[in-house]
């Protein structure tokens, strides 16, 4: 089973081929568009994510005790950084995800994507996607 | 004299910088503007030789910079053709000054009941002021609707006026449209029936010259940023009938008379609204660039950039399936559009990765992007340094952009 470090680095290593701004924006688009559409039901605005100037809609489930995410935007770019996220934490026990660093956001040059300005939405994605894993570790405890 | 921005953009030092490896194209010239050297080289002017706190000290250094700063107010005068000096008053910038009337015009004039009338294109330094201040005084907000094309309803508005409206805020132009609204129409109605009016002149005033006087309006209200000036100061501009009945808005040195523990009495116009020390230093710089303007002439800034806009318009008309929000038939320097079924947020991360600034999102007027139901859009804002050959650069990047998201 991969970890999520190992994830992480394999995005990195993928991301390293791109020497131009262009192919990697490209590559971005491409994932935002092969995102599976999630069901209308979970496009309700209670799992909207706030903060983003595109929406985006979270939601998470629990599959033999991995976190499964589903999520959607209505901006091509920021659903392929999203399409990244959900592909390093998707699948993992919720301690795992909890205690991810998520680093490679920064290393794959997206950093601008989650400062302030552009959308702190990608940051509070990540933050609701912990929370996610924080409540269902709970339940699982119980 | 026509303008030449190519000479113009030499007076503005960031616009020779890069931006991801290109040159800067600014593009966002309505959420503020860039700054000359002349406004710059009047900043370290004033710290480096003339720093003083004004009004107090019987020194030499403090009567020269109160000299200045007095001077300042009536070549801030002289601009918007105001009668007196004492009727400009320094703020921090137009959403300041807003708050300023929205706080002491109602607290002196509005009653249970009575209505505010704003419109529906307000930025939202005109809407929350006064729903705060509604909210206060059990008043109501009324809101003046506008049409597809992003134009007032007059007939609409007509009726909206009321024995029960206090104040029109209204804004001169649209930052999210363009739109330029008929002031001098809407005024005269209002006043035919005894109601003062405010104008937010944010984005009115870089463009085209403001006769408070002329228009007649009770209060006008600007910011230095959005003029070329430097940030955290502005103007607010009202008649004297008006200032002089209003209560102060805050409490502090330099707008009292004589304190005693027992009460105060306050010091006359325009001090009575210039509580605290006040940003000198930005007050000049506010005032050299108001010099600058001049200098350049009014007719002259709206010859170039309504020629820059028409333009721009004829290009982008050219390209596929845009969509423009906001086709008022008197606009000025703001084109907002939609590309496409692309995300806004998408052709601006592009367009800014080929070093072109333009500003997406709602643009602080949600109640506009409700209206068209749309999320937000792209906005491009023009100003005096832009050129041509820019906005070829923007068109080329939009091409790249359709290409991207095709
Ligand atoms: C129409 C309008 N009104 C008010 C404001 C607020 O100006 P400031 O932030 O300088 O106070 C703006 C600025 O974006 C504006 O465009």
């Amino acid at each position: 089973m991969t970890s999520i470090s190992d994830k992480e680095q394999e995005v990195v290593n993928e991301f390293e081929l791109f020497d131009d701004w262009m192919d990697k924006y490209n590559y971005i688009i491409e994932l935002g568009k092969s995102l599976p559409p999630i069901d209308e039901k979970h496009k309700e605005d209670k799992y909207l994510i706030n903060g983003c100037q595109a929406r985006v809609w979270l939601h998470a489930r629990m599959e033999d005790g991995k976190v499964v995410f589903l999520a959607d935007s209505d901006a091509l770019i920021t659903k392929g950084i999203v399409a990244l996220l959900i592909r390093v934490l998707s699948g993992h026990v919720p301690q795992e995800i909890i205690h991810a660093d998520m680093t490679f956001i920064d290393e794959i040059g997206l950093k601008e994507h989650l400062s302030q300005t552009r959308s702190n939405g990608l940051l509070n994605m990540i933050k609701q996607m912990k929370l996610y894993a924080l409540a269902f570790s709970k339940t699982s405890a119980k | 004299m026509t303008i030449q921005a190519d000479s113009i953009r030499k007076a503005f030092p960031i616009l020779s910088r890069t931006v991801n490896k290109r040159p800067l194209v600014y593009f966002d010239n309505a959420a503020t503007t860039q700054k000359p050297q002349v406004v710059m080289d009047r900043l370290m002017h004033y710290y480096s030789y003339e720093n003083s706190n004004i009004h107090r000290g019987a020194h030499f250094l403090s009567q020269q910079a109160t000299e200045a700063y007095e001077s300042a107010r009536a070549t801030i005068r002289a601009f918007i053709h105001a009668r007196h000096n004492h009727e400009v008053i320094f703020t921090r910038g137009t959403t300041e000054a807003i708050n300023l009337v929205a706080y002491s015009y109602t607290k002196k004039f509005v009653k249970p009941g009575d209505e505010v009338l704003i419109s529906a294109m307000e930025h939202h330094s005109n809407i929350v002021p006064w729903q705060i201040a509604c909210q206060e005084l059990n008043a109501r907000l009324k809101v003046i609707p506008m049409n597809e094309r992003g134009e007032l309803d007059m007939e609409a508005y007509a009726k909206l006026l009321t024995g029960k409206t206090r104040i029109v805020a209204l804004t001169h132009v649209s930052n999210a449209l363009g739109t330029v609204n008929p002031l001098k129409e809407i005024i005269r109605q209002a006043h035919n029936m005894d109601i003062p009016v405010l104008i937010d002149g944010a984005q009115a005033i870089p463009h085209m010259a403001v006769d408070v006087q002329d228009l007649d309006c009770d209060f006008y209200c600007f910011s230095g940023h959005k003029m070329y000036g430097p940030m955290g100061v502005g103007v607010l501009y009202g008649k004297e009938e008006w200032l002089n009945q209003m209560p102060p808005y805050q409490g502090g040195g330099e707008m009292i008379r004589e304190v005693t523990f027992s009460g105060t009495t306050y010091n006359e116009l325009p001090f009575k609204f210039e509580a605290g020390t006040p940003n000198v230093a930005d007050v000049l710089g506010m005032e050299s660039a108001v010099k600058f303007i001049s200098h350049l002439g009014h007719e002259h800034i709206a010859a170039h950039e309504n020629a820059l806009l028409e333009y721009a318009l004829s290009q982008m008309e050219q390209l596929d399936q845009i969509r423009f929000i906001g086709t008022a038939s008197q606009r000025t320097s703001v084109i907002s559009f939609l590309f496409k079924d692309i995300h806004p947020y998408d052709t601006g991360t592009i367009l800014d990765k080929l070093g072109v600034a333009v500003r997406t999102g709602h643009h602080c007027a949600q109640p506009i992007m409700d209206f068209f139901e749309i999320p937000g859009t792209v906005r491009v804002s023009l100003a005096i340094y832009n050129t041509k050959k820019e906005v070829d650069i923007l068109i080329e990047a939009l091409k790249k952009v359709r290409e991207m998201f095709g």
